[in-house]
């Protein structure tokens, strides 16, 4: 751990950016590639060797394309709203720690553009504003698939933050902070487990404490990102594209960046809290194998993505809050409960005598043996109507 | 433990959404002056799927969606108040768990009572 002073976080701020939209267009690529692979096809194979050009392409002909603003439309805010999404999902990425201090060219810095003790509240709260793009873009439009895709977005965006916050607050328990290098060392020990004289070594990660709080994550950030099974926003079977409707050239490209930047950096984040980030065999003593990890296991999360959109088909609105409201709320408050009890447990802050474990696992045994036989008791007999 | 003041981190965050927005701003121009320009009537029209629009779009929807806005309020609050207390959660022992848990229950009841009213229903 060194003092990055101002210069170098601002560069590797700015490296960091720039990897990150690289990382963009390649994310469309990867994501044409793997789509038509799912759906027995090739993708893109003109631009260059595997099509590894067509990125490149699509921001040329973006660039070139007619900036077009609605007669009836709000100027100024229909001008100014994707600016805001942009911003807001690459800000994302410059607190996400790519690694402690490094050594490049014999120049000692740290991989990470801001240390800041909150910076998972700051991801959290980027990725909340980041729906004032959207919603201001669609009011602005004067169109009513846009109106339609921004409240939709807005409903959506807002329900699974809640979610997602909630989800993490797990982890922001265990690790005892909210800043992400802490969370992130705090994954590097060992734990050791003592079973039947066998000695297992497991690394801290998140994932294996929390669990619940992992799906509830992942079901959560693919919401949060208007992503496929999730992407009422822009249903193009119902709402032509939503919120971006009215927008083209690169104000539309705009929208489409701050969409993939942010995937890739709730990807990110995700793998900085569950899957220990830069930990893994060997990440302290070889150089550059942390970064390695961290984009592996990204890259694996971003895979995920995209199986899921080439899986499932969209949900319905009512079924999209009902899951957020009804089933993943109530789910991570129970978590956040369960922790901190076991957590009071560890700490030997209470302890609980063997007699209530026994009577514990009696009472639920029983009630599971009682609810399936009450659920078969329940079940409609077939052939009653059968025959009518 | 670091223990310097986190100030220049911020510095750093405000200086890069300041680069951020030049970025875009800047990629948004080059469009600006790359990109033909040959406005028209029917481009200036609100896109409807190629019939021309009847009746300008009224900003108006169902009041569900004030509802939701509500409800993220009152929980986005209540992690406001979550979050503090998971950090320092070692420190407060038993007696933080048992403030939460009360306030927790004051809560679901809430929420119980939202969704049997069918604040949550959308059908």
């Amino acid at each position: 751990m060194v003092d990055n002073p101002l210069w170098v976080a601002l560069i590797v701020g700015g490296v960091l950016m720039f990897v990150t939209l690289t990382g963009m267009a390649y994310m469309t690529w990867f994501e044409r590639k793997v789509l038509a692979r799912f759906q027995d096809r090739l993708g893109p194979t003109r631009t260059g060797p595997f099509g590894l050009m067509q990125p490149l392409a699509d921001a040329v002909k973006l660039l070139g394309k007619e900036d077009l603003v609605p007669a009836a439309a709000d100027r100024v805010v229909f001008l100014l709203a994707p600016i805001v999404i942009f911003v807001t999902a690459i800000v994302g990425v410059s607190v996400i720690p790519f690694g402690g201090a490094i050594s490049i060219f014999g120049f000692e810095l740290n991989l990470f553009a801001a240390d800041v003790n909150v910076g998972a509240l700051v991801i959290l709260a980027l990725g909340s504003v980041g729906v004032y793009g959207i919603v201001l873009g669609a009011f602005a439009s004067a169109n009513r698939f846009s109106l339609l895709g921004g409240l939709r977005a807005a409903a959506q965006v807002i329900s699974y933050e809640v979610v997602l916050g909630l989800s993490l607050v797990g982890i922001f328990m265990l690790a005892g902070s909210l800043s992400l290098r802490e969370i992130l060392v705090a994954q590097q020990d060992d734990l050791i487990f003592n079973l039947f004289g066998l000695s297992i070594s497991l690394p801290n990660w998140y994932i294996l404490s929390q669990p619940i709080a992992f799906v509830v994550y992942l079901i959560a950030a693919v919401a949060e990102t208007n992503r496929a099974p999730f992407d009422l926003p822009e249903a193009e079977s119902e709402l032509v594209a939503g919120f971006h409707t009215e927008y083209s050239g690169f104000r539309f490209s705009l929208y489409f960046l701050g969409e993939y930047i942010n995937m890739i950096v709730i990807s990110l984040f995700a793998s900085t809290l569950f899957l220990g980030g830069t930990d893994g065999p060997g990440a302290a003593s070889v150089w550059g194998l942390g970064v390695v990890y961290l984009l592996a296991k990204t890259v694996m999360f971003l895979f995920f993505y995209l199986w899921l959109r080439a899986t499932l088909p969209r949900f319905r609105f009512d079924q999209l809050m009902g899951i957020a409201w009804k089933v993943l709320l109530p789910v991570a408050l129970l978590n956040i409960l369960f922790t901190a009890f076991v957590r009071l447990i560890a700490n030997d802050e209470i302890t609980i005598p063997a007699w209530v474990w026994i009577v514990a696992a009696v009472v639920l045994a029983g009630v599971l043996v009682l609810t399936s036989l009450n659920d078969r008791a329940n079940r409609p007999r077939p052939s009653a109507q059968a025959g009518d | 433990m670091n223990t310097q003041l986190y100030g220049s981190d911020w510095v750093v965050i405000g200086i890069l959404i300041l680069a951020a927005a030049a970025l875009g701003y800047a990629l948004l121009t080059l469009n600006q002056i790359i990109a033909p320009s040959k406005p028209s009537a029917a481009k200036a029209a609100p896109y409807e799927s190629g019939v021309p629009e009847v009746v300008a779009t009224k900003p108006r929807f169902t009041p569900r969606f004030y509802v939701v806005a509500m409800l993220f309020v009152v929980f986005d609050i209540e992690a406001i108040f979550i979050f503090p207390w998971a950090v320092v959660f070692d420190g407060l022992g038993l007696y933080g768990f048992l403030a939460m848990l009360a306030f927790m229950f004051l809560l679901f009841d809430g929420f119980i009572y939202a969704w049997k009213k069918g604040a949550l229903e959308w059908a």
